[in-house]
């Protein structure tokens, strides 16, 4: 829950430092989030943020808006992507970002899918930070992530940062990890 | 008369002085490419075929003829010189009158089948007014939850008439059982009924992801189907097993023939276990396949289908009629090849890919609208994709004889190397204890996952092309038109539902649904309850909810690599 994460002001070593030494690596939740069950994007994208080196969590198919902002909290994420093929990317995209304002955690929202031209203006409105369509590589997706993500502050920068038991992760919001 | 061995070893020097004398030259002066070739799915591809790739290649073992064993010339005596293949644009969206009104569109443009296409929350077995519906409904496909959407999809059709193919799995049940009672309200026999209803769970687990039940349970309500069909419905192909999202999924051409077949092996046990005569069900079983972009491979994997599926079906299940042994497929061209650049460029994709279908054999086919990578195809993009299926059929002489590339050295051998390639994934599969513990191992999922991710990674290399994509590419691109889905549709949608279950009688409807329960526990068939359930207008979402309590729900691991 939002309230009992603890968060303090990054400290003096700089985001981009941390993260080229390796102390502090990004954590970034995939969501595959509504009904469509079209998760090869999702999964290409969670496995190349792995292998870019950053901490991947991927929630699993059919979350619902609330499903994927308690994971995001839960996880202490530095950022939520999406991946939405079903055309209710107007609904969905907007609820996670609002979902997440309410809950204290404005973790930065980007994603893709079969998302028209013509609605990207009207998502970055509501607060998406970056769409990807189809075509875009993995590549411009990390580099988007490591030009625009910055570790949103924890305990314990230069150090590694410390976990929650696993059994603090209820099962219906826990997703899984893989670290390179 | 010379001995059978001394042609080819004559057939050998020549290729020896020709590599050495024309071939090497011509290589010092001008390399080739690439240093090595693969079709898409990275099978090597030789320089060039000859009689030696088919060494030992016997016609009458490996092709037969049309309509005889293994079928690999086609399924029937005269393939499209009898009959064209039935051409079946897949399609719906919105509401239900407005999904009427594009079939009627389409019936009366020369398209000879229908073929439903549900939104999402119809696909999970959810209704309109259920949260998790909130921005689906009507979006990606036409939206169902009571009788009376299912009597207006179909005002005006009559179902005696034409052949309809419905693109459902996990709620199959219920929508064959509104399909049945429409015909029954138009006073249609359903003997006389035809059509397809996807109904093929399996591969929901491995590709496509959706699911209501665990795997066991959803065999269960299938087998009850296909038993039911077999009695009651016998025009009606009760599974259409599908390896087109297999391939969407990311697979190689291997991959979708071993897991689709492995698949069909699957519904063929259960049915057996259950007690059925296979030559009682396994003529109504049919296939649906990709038609992806590399145009030998595909037309290899159609012809190498129909010769595996034949020997497991008299070989493995001892199956006596040769209709049980015969693969008859659906073809659709490859969505996961449309680029969203250049959207005009898919017309030809989608041409290639048909044409590698029909050179397949299919018996029926859907092609591609340009558009479909950025919505819903409208009426024109729809229009030319039929077109496109009318002008091979008619204009460009394919359709004149049967199985035209039987023979060819390159073919052949590819057919060869995709059967060994699908035979040897079956055999694990087989050694998992079949196509359910596999599943459940996550063994499809992952060499799937694998395949899509190394793929991603050669068209990031540039190892492979998509032409606007990763090479030929414009700053801008022409825009086209999309169809758009009106926001009121879900309002409309759910305010229809509401009345209807007010005006419903809820005790008939609560009566229904406790006996469809009964069944389920004490083991009897299901299609007699789900009709009547149904009958009394009770919603998708309340019969797929309802056997949630005898069957359970399923949950994947959450795993991406």
């Amino acid at each position: 829950m939002a309230s009992t994460v603890k968060r303090r002001p990054t400290s003096d070593s700089s985001p981009a430092e941390a993260i080229l030494s390796g102390s502090q690596r990004l954590r970034l939740l995939v969501g595959k989030v509504g009904l469509d069950g079209h998760d090869r994007g999702a999964k290409i994208i969670a496995r190349a943020l792995r292998d870019a080196g950053f901490e991947v969590i991927y929630t699993g198919l059919h979350q619902t808006p609330e499903m994927v902002v308690a994971t995001a909290i839960q996880e202490d994420v530095d950022a939520v992507s999406l991946s939405i093929l079903s055309g209710a990317h107007n609904t969905l995209f907007p609820r996670v970002i609002d979902l997440l304002k309410k809950a204290g955690a404005p973790v930065p929202v980007f994603g893709g899918g079969i998302i028209p031209e013509e609605d990207i203006p009207r998502l970055k409105k509501a607060g998406v930070r970056a769409v990807f369509t189809p075509g875009a590589t993995t590549q411009e997706v990390i580099d988007w992530v490591r030009g625009n993500i910055r570790p949103r502050g924890r305990e314990g920068v230069t150090s590694s940062r410390p976990r929650r038991a696993a059994a603090n992760r209820s099962a219906r919001s826990g997703g899984s990890r893989a670290r390179r | 008369m010379k001995r059978e061995g001394t042609g080819v070893l004559t057939r050998r020097r020549h290729r020896g002085d020709w590599e050495e004398e024309i071939l090497k030259p011509q290589l010092r002066k001008s390399p080739e490419r690439a240093r090595e070739f693969t079709t898409l799915s990275g099978v090597p591809v030789p320089r060039l075929a000859t009689p030696e790739d088919l060494e030992g290649w016997e016609p009458e073992e490996k092709l037969g003829f049309p309509g005889q064993y293994p079928f690999t010339r086609g399924p029937h005596p005269t393939m499209y010189r009898g009959k064209l293949w039935t051409m079946r644009q897949f399609s719906g969206f919105g509401t239900a009158v407005d999904t009427n009104k594009r079939y009627r569109y389409l019936l009366s443009h020369g398209q000879t089948g229908l073929s439903v296409a549900f939104d999402m929350p119809t696909l999970m077995g959810l209704d309109s007014d259920d949260p998790r519906s909130e921005g689906e409904v009507g979006r990606e496909g036409v939206a169902i939850d009571t009788l009376a959407d299912m009597e207006t999809l179909f005002h005006a059709i009559p179902l005696g008439e034409v052949s309809t193919s419905m693109t459902i799995n996990a709620p199959a049940a219920v929508l064959l059982a509104m399909y049945l009672a429409v015909a029954r309200k138009q006073g249609v026999d359903w003997s006389n009924v035809r059509g397809t209803i996807q109904n093929d769970i399996l591969k929901e687990y491995i590709a496509q992801k959706e699911w209501i039940y665990p795997p066991r349970p959803s065999l269960r309500i299938i087998v009850d189907m296909i038993a039911f069909c077999a009695r009651q419905v016998p025009q009606w192909n009760t599974v259409s097993i599908s390896g087109y999202h297999i391939r969407e999924a990311g697979s190689t051409a291997a991959q979708e023939l071993a897991f689709t077949l492995a698949d069909g092996v699957g519904y063929v046990q259960a049915c057996v276990e259950a007690g059925l005569a296979v030559d009682e069900f396994a003529p109504r079983l049919s296939f649906f396949f990709n038609a992806h972009s590399d145009f030998f491979e595909e037309i290899a994997k159609f012809r190498a289908a129909r010769r595996i599926w034949a020997k497991i079906m008299r070989e493995r299940f001892h199956a006596r009629e040769p209709r049980s042994w015969m693969l008859r497929t659906h073809a659709q061209t490859a969505g996961c090849s449309l680029t969203a650049q250049q959207p005009h460029n898919n017309i030809v994709r989608v041409a290639l890919q048909a044409l590698s279908a029909v050179l397949g054999g299919t018996q029926s086919l859907h092609t591609n609208s340009m558009d479909e990578t950025l919505g819903l195809p409208t009426e024109k993009a729809v229009t030319i994709a039929l077109r496109t299926q009318q002008i091979l059929a008619e204009e460009s002489g394919v359709a004149s004889t049967i199985d035209p590339l039987a023979g060819s050295y390159f073919l052949e051998s590819l057919t060869d190397t995709l059967e060994r390639e699908a035979l040897d994934l079956m055999g694990s599969i087989d050694r998992m204890g079949g196509i359910v513990q596999a599943i459940e191992q996550g063994f499809p999922q992952r060499e799937i996952a694998e395949a899509s991710f190394r793929y991603q990674q050669q068209l990031e290399r540039g190892e492979k092309v998509m032409v606007g994509v990763n090479r030929y590419r414009e700053g801008e691109d022409s825009p086209i038109d999309v169809l758009k889905i009106p926001p009121t549709v879900e309002s409309t949608q759910i305010r229809r539902l509401k009345r209807i279950r007010k005006e419903r009688d809820a005790a008939v409807v609560r009566k229904t649904l406790d006996e469809l329960l009964a069944c389920a526990q004490a083991g009897q068939n299901l299609m007699p309850a789900m009709v009547r359930a149904v009958e009394a207008y009770a919603s998708v979402g309340e019969i797929c909810g309802a056997l949630k309590a005898p069957f359970g729900e399923y949950r994947e691991a959450k795993t991406y690599f």
